[in-house]
C-alpha cells in the first residue's frame, strides 16, 4: 500500500524526523489559509500536488508562492487537474489535494532510502550525495556512489552505522548528530509500521544547518497492515483502479492490464503463466486475477463479475488446476456465476486435476455456451481466436 | 533416494487442531506420511484421529522423535511457530502459511543464523517425495515416483508441471515448493545442490517468476556446479512493472527482476528453457533425449 507525501511526513514527525511545517488542503481557500499561517514567519511557501506518483515537479505539480493570493491561485490551477508524470501513464492522475509547506534555503540535496534487501534478507539503508535524482538511475550509472548499511534486526540501526553514512555523505561534522537522529528516527518509523520502502529524496541540508525531509515516500507491506489500523486508514481509494478495489474486498488478487482477454486462474504463478501463454498465442491479457488455491463459489462469482464489468474484455479464459479443490466443485461455481452474471463474451474453460472428468461433464451439460479445453496451449489458442471474433 | 524427506521422516503438524491443519493432516496420513504428532498451545493431551497433540514443539519432538514439522498457523503467529520449531531442533521446517509480514521473516532469518534447521517456505505448497512422504498441500495423486527433481516458487504452476511430467511417464524424485515470498528459508541454489548430489535424480525442472534475483543467482550456480540437465521456466513475461502479482515477492521493482532478464540468465547458464508453460514436460523429455 502507498500513501501520500503529506501522510508520510505526518508519520515522520511522530518519530522526531525533521520535516518542513505544512498542512494539507482540499480546496483553494484551505490552501490560502494554510499559506497565510506559514507566511507569517517565511517569505515563501510551496504548493505541492498530492498524488501517488513521482516526477510531480517536472509535470508542473510543485509551485513556489510568495503570497497567500499566489498560493490560492496555484492551488486553483492544480486541484482537479490531471497530472501526467513519467510514473502515472499517459492518462495521468487527478490531483484532489495539495500540501502547503514552508519554503527553506537549501544548501545541499542528498538521498536517503530504506528497503528490505531480498538477497541479504535484511533492511538496507541507502544514501547518496545525488539528491533529487532517482536512485535507480544512480544505481545504473554509478553504483559506487550509493552507500549502504545493512541492519541487524536484533539491534536495529546502530548510531555508528548512521555516522558512517553521514560522514560518507560529507555532512558537516557539526551537524552529524542531527543526521544520526534523522536516520534512527526513520528506521524506527520503518520497522514500527511494517514499511516495505521509505524514501527521502531529497534530504536537504538547509543554509542554517538543519537536516530535513523535503520529500517523503512510504510504501507498506500489505501483509503487515493487519496490525496497523492507523496506516490502513491512510489508504486513498481515489488512487486505485475501481476493479482492483472490488477484487480486494473478496481477497482476490487482481491487477488491471491493457489487453482484451480476461483471465481467472487459481494460484499466482499459474495466473502469470496463463497471461504469458495468451501472449504467446498472439493475444493480450486484460488482467491478472488469482482466485487463490482454494477459491470459494462466492469468490469465483465476484471474480466473474469483475471480469464481465470490464468493457475491454472480448473473451474470458478460466484456467483452474484443481488440487485439493475438486474440479466438479469449481465447474459448479463457474456455472452458478455465469448464470447469475450472464455470459456476454465467449468463455473458454480449462480444468485440470482432481475429478476433472466429472467437472468437464458438468460444464458440457450446463447448456451454457462454454468452450472447453484440456491443455493450456489449446485453451490459449481458443481464447485468442474467440477474442478476435 | 530423494532429497529432504523420505519414508523414514517423522512429521508433526503445528496448528493441527485448526481447520487447515486438520484437513491437511488427514490428507497427509492418507498419502502415507508418518504423522507422529501435532502442536496446539493449550490443547496438549488431546488427540486428532489418534495423533497426539502437545502444547509445545519441544515436548512433541522429545516424545515422538519427530524430525520434520509442517506449519499451518495463521500469518500473524507463523513467525513465532517457525522459531519455536527451530529452537526445538527440528531438522526440516515446512511453512505453508501465506501472508507473513516480511519484517517478521527478517527476524526469523536472523534467529536461524547458526541453526541446523532448514526452513522451506513460507507461502509454499510444501515438499513431496512420491510414494514415500508428503509434507504440504499438494494433491498427492498427480505425482509419480521417478527421477525428475522439481523446484518452484509457485503452487498450482508446479502441479501443472508435475501433471505434465507424470502424463509423459516421467516420475519425480522430490518436488520442492520454495514459496513466493521475498524472504524465504530455502532457495533455488540449496535445492539444486541437493538434486545434483542425489543419485536418484537425473534432471531438474526449475520454475521461477518475476521479482528479486534468486533465479539469476541459481542460473550462475547451475553453470558452475550442476552437471545434470536443467529445464527452466519463468512466469510473468506479461507482468507490468511495479505491481505485485499475487505473491508478495512477484514484483518488478526499479525495472529489476523481469522475466526476460531471468530467461537470459538461464540461457547463458545452459539451462534448457521453454517460454510455454504448456511445454514443461515435453521440454524435459527432449532434454533427456527421450
Amino acid at each position: 500500500m502507498n500513501i501520500h507525501e503529506y501522510q508520510a511526513k505526518e508519520i515522520l514527525a511522530k518519530y522526531g524526523v525533521a520535516v518542513p511545517k505544512g498542512s494539507v488542503a482540499f480546496t483553494p481557500d484551505e490552501a490560502e489559509e494554510a499559506a497565510k499561517c506559514l507566511l507569517k514567519n517565511n517569505s515563501v511557501c510551496v504548493v505541492k500536488a498530492q498524488i501517488h506518483a513521482g516526477g510531480r515537479g517536472k509535470a508542473g505539480g510543485v509551485k513556489l508562492a510568495k503570497s497567500h493570493q499566489e498560493a490560492k491561485q496555484f492551488a486553483e490551477a492544480i486541484l482537479g487537474k490531471k497530472l501526467v508524470t513519467h510514473q502515472t501513464g499517459a492518462e495521468g492522475k487527478e490531483v484532489k489535494k495539495v500540501l502547503i509547506e514552508e519554503g527553506c534555503q537549501i544548501a545541499r540535496e542528498l538521498y536517503l532510502g530504506m528497503v528490505v534487501d531480498r538477497a541479504k534478507q535484511r533492511v538496507v539503508v541507502m544514501a547518496s550525495q545525488e539528491g533529487g535524482v532517482e536512485i535507480e538511475e544512480v544505481a545504473a550509472r554509478s553504483p559506487e556512489k550509493i552507500l549502504k548499511e545493512y541492519i541487524d534486526p536484533a539491534v536495529g540501526l546502530i548510531p555508528f552505522q548512521a555516522r558512517k553514512l553521514a560522514f560518507g555523505l560529507a555532512i558537516d561534522k557539526t551537524i552529524v548528530n542531527k543526521a544520526v537522529k534523522f536516520m534512527t528516527g526513520l528506521y524506527q518509523a520503518f520497522v514500527d509500521s511494517d514499511a516495505s520502502m521509505a524514501e527521502i529524496n531529497p534530504l536537504v541540508i538547509t543554509k542554517d544547518g538543519n537536516i530535513m525531509a523535503l520529500d517523503a515516500k512510504f510504501a507498506f507491506d500489505d501483509n503487515g497492515l493487519f496490525r496497523h489500523k492507523e496506516i490502513h486508514e491512510m489508504r486513498d481509494l481515489d488512487e486505485e483502479d475501481p476493479k482492483e478495489i472490488e477484487a480486494s474486498r473478496y481477497s482476490l488478487n487482481y491487477v488491471a492490464l491493457d489487453g482484451n482477454i480476461g483471465c481467472m486462474v487459481n494460484g499466482a504463478g499459474l495466473a502469470m503463466a496463463t497471461m504469458d501463454i495468451i501472449k504467446l498465442y498472439g493475444g493480450m491479457p486484460a488482467n491478472f486475477l488469482d482466485v487463490g488455491g482454494g477459491a470459494s463459489k462466492e469468490q469465483v462469482t465476484a471474480a466473474f463479475k469483475i471480469l464481465m464489468s470490464d468493457p475491454k474484455v472480448k473473451a474470458v479464459l478460466i484456467n483452474i488446476f484443481g488440487g485439493i479443490m475438486r474440479c466438479d466443485i469449481i465447474a459448479e461455481g463457474v456455472i452458478a456465476a455465469a448464470k447469475e452474471v450472464g455470459v456476454k463474451v465467449p468463455l473458454v474453460v480449462r480444468l485440470q486435476g482432481t475429478n476433472v472428468d466429472l467437472g468437464r461433464k458438468i460444464l458440457s451439460e450446463s447448456g451454457l455456451n462454454i468452450i472447453t479445453a484440456e491443455k493450456m496451449n489449446e485453451a490459449a489458442e481458443k481464447v485468442v481466436k474467440a477474442a478476435k471474433g | 533416494m530423494s532429497i529432504l524427506i523420505n519414508k523414514n521422516t517423522k512429521v508433526i503438524c503445528q496448528g493441527i487442531t485448526g481447520e487447515q491443519g486438520q484437513f491437511h493432516t488427514r490428507q497427509m496420513v492418507q498419502y502415507g506420511t508418518n504423522m507422529v504428532g501435532g502442536v496446539t498451545p493449550g490443547k496438549g493431551g488431546a488427540n486428532m484421529d489418534g495423533i497426539p497433540v502437545f502444547d509445545t514443539v519441544d515436548e512433541a519432538r522429545k516424545k515422538t522423535g519427530a524430525n520434520a514439522t509442517v506449519i499451518y498457523v495463521p500469518a500473524a503467529f507463523a513467525a513465532d511457530a517457525i522459531m519455536e520449531a527451530v529452537d526445538a531442533g527440528i531438522e526440516i521446517v515446512v511453512c505453508i502459511t501465506e501472508g507473513i509480514p516480511v519484517l517478521d521473516m527478517v527476524k526469523v532469518k536472523r534467529f536461524m543464523d547458526g541453526s541446523k534447521s532448514r526452513l522451506v517456505g513460507p507461502n509454499c505448497p510444501g515438499v513431496i517425495t512420491p510414494d514415500e512422504c508428503k509434507i504440504g498441500i499438494m494433491p498427492g495423486h498427480i505425482h509419480k515416483k521417478g527421477k525428475i527433481g522439481v523446484v518452484s516458487k509457485s503452487g498450482t504452476l508446479t502441479y501443472e508441471a508435475v501433471d505434465q511430467l507424470t502424463r509423459l511417464g516421467l516420475g519425480q524424485s522430490t518436488c520442492v515448493g520454495i514459496g513466493g515470498d521475498p524472504i524465504n528459508g530455502t532457495n533455488f541454489i540449496d535445492v539444486l545442490e541437493m538434486f545434483e548430489k542425489d543419485k536418484d535424480t537425473d534432471a531438474v525442472i526449475m520454475i521461477g517468476e518475476i521479482g528479486g534475483t534468486a533465479e539469476e543467482e541459481a542460473a550462475e550456480f547451475v553453470k558452475k556446479n550442476v552437471k545434470k540437465p536443467v529445464v527452466g521456466y519463468i512466469a510473468g513475461v506479461t507482468a507490468p512493472k511495479g505491481k505485485r502479482m499475487g505473491h508478495a515477492g512477484a514484483i518488478i521493482s526499479g525495472g529489476k527482476g523481469t522475466a526476460e532478464e531471468k530467461f537470459e540468465a538461464m540461457i547463458r547458464a545452459g539451462i534448457k528453457i521453454t517460454k510455454s508453460p504448456a511445454e514443461l514436460g515435453i521440454t524435459m523429455k527432449e532434454a533427456l533425449g527421450l
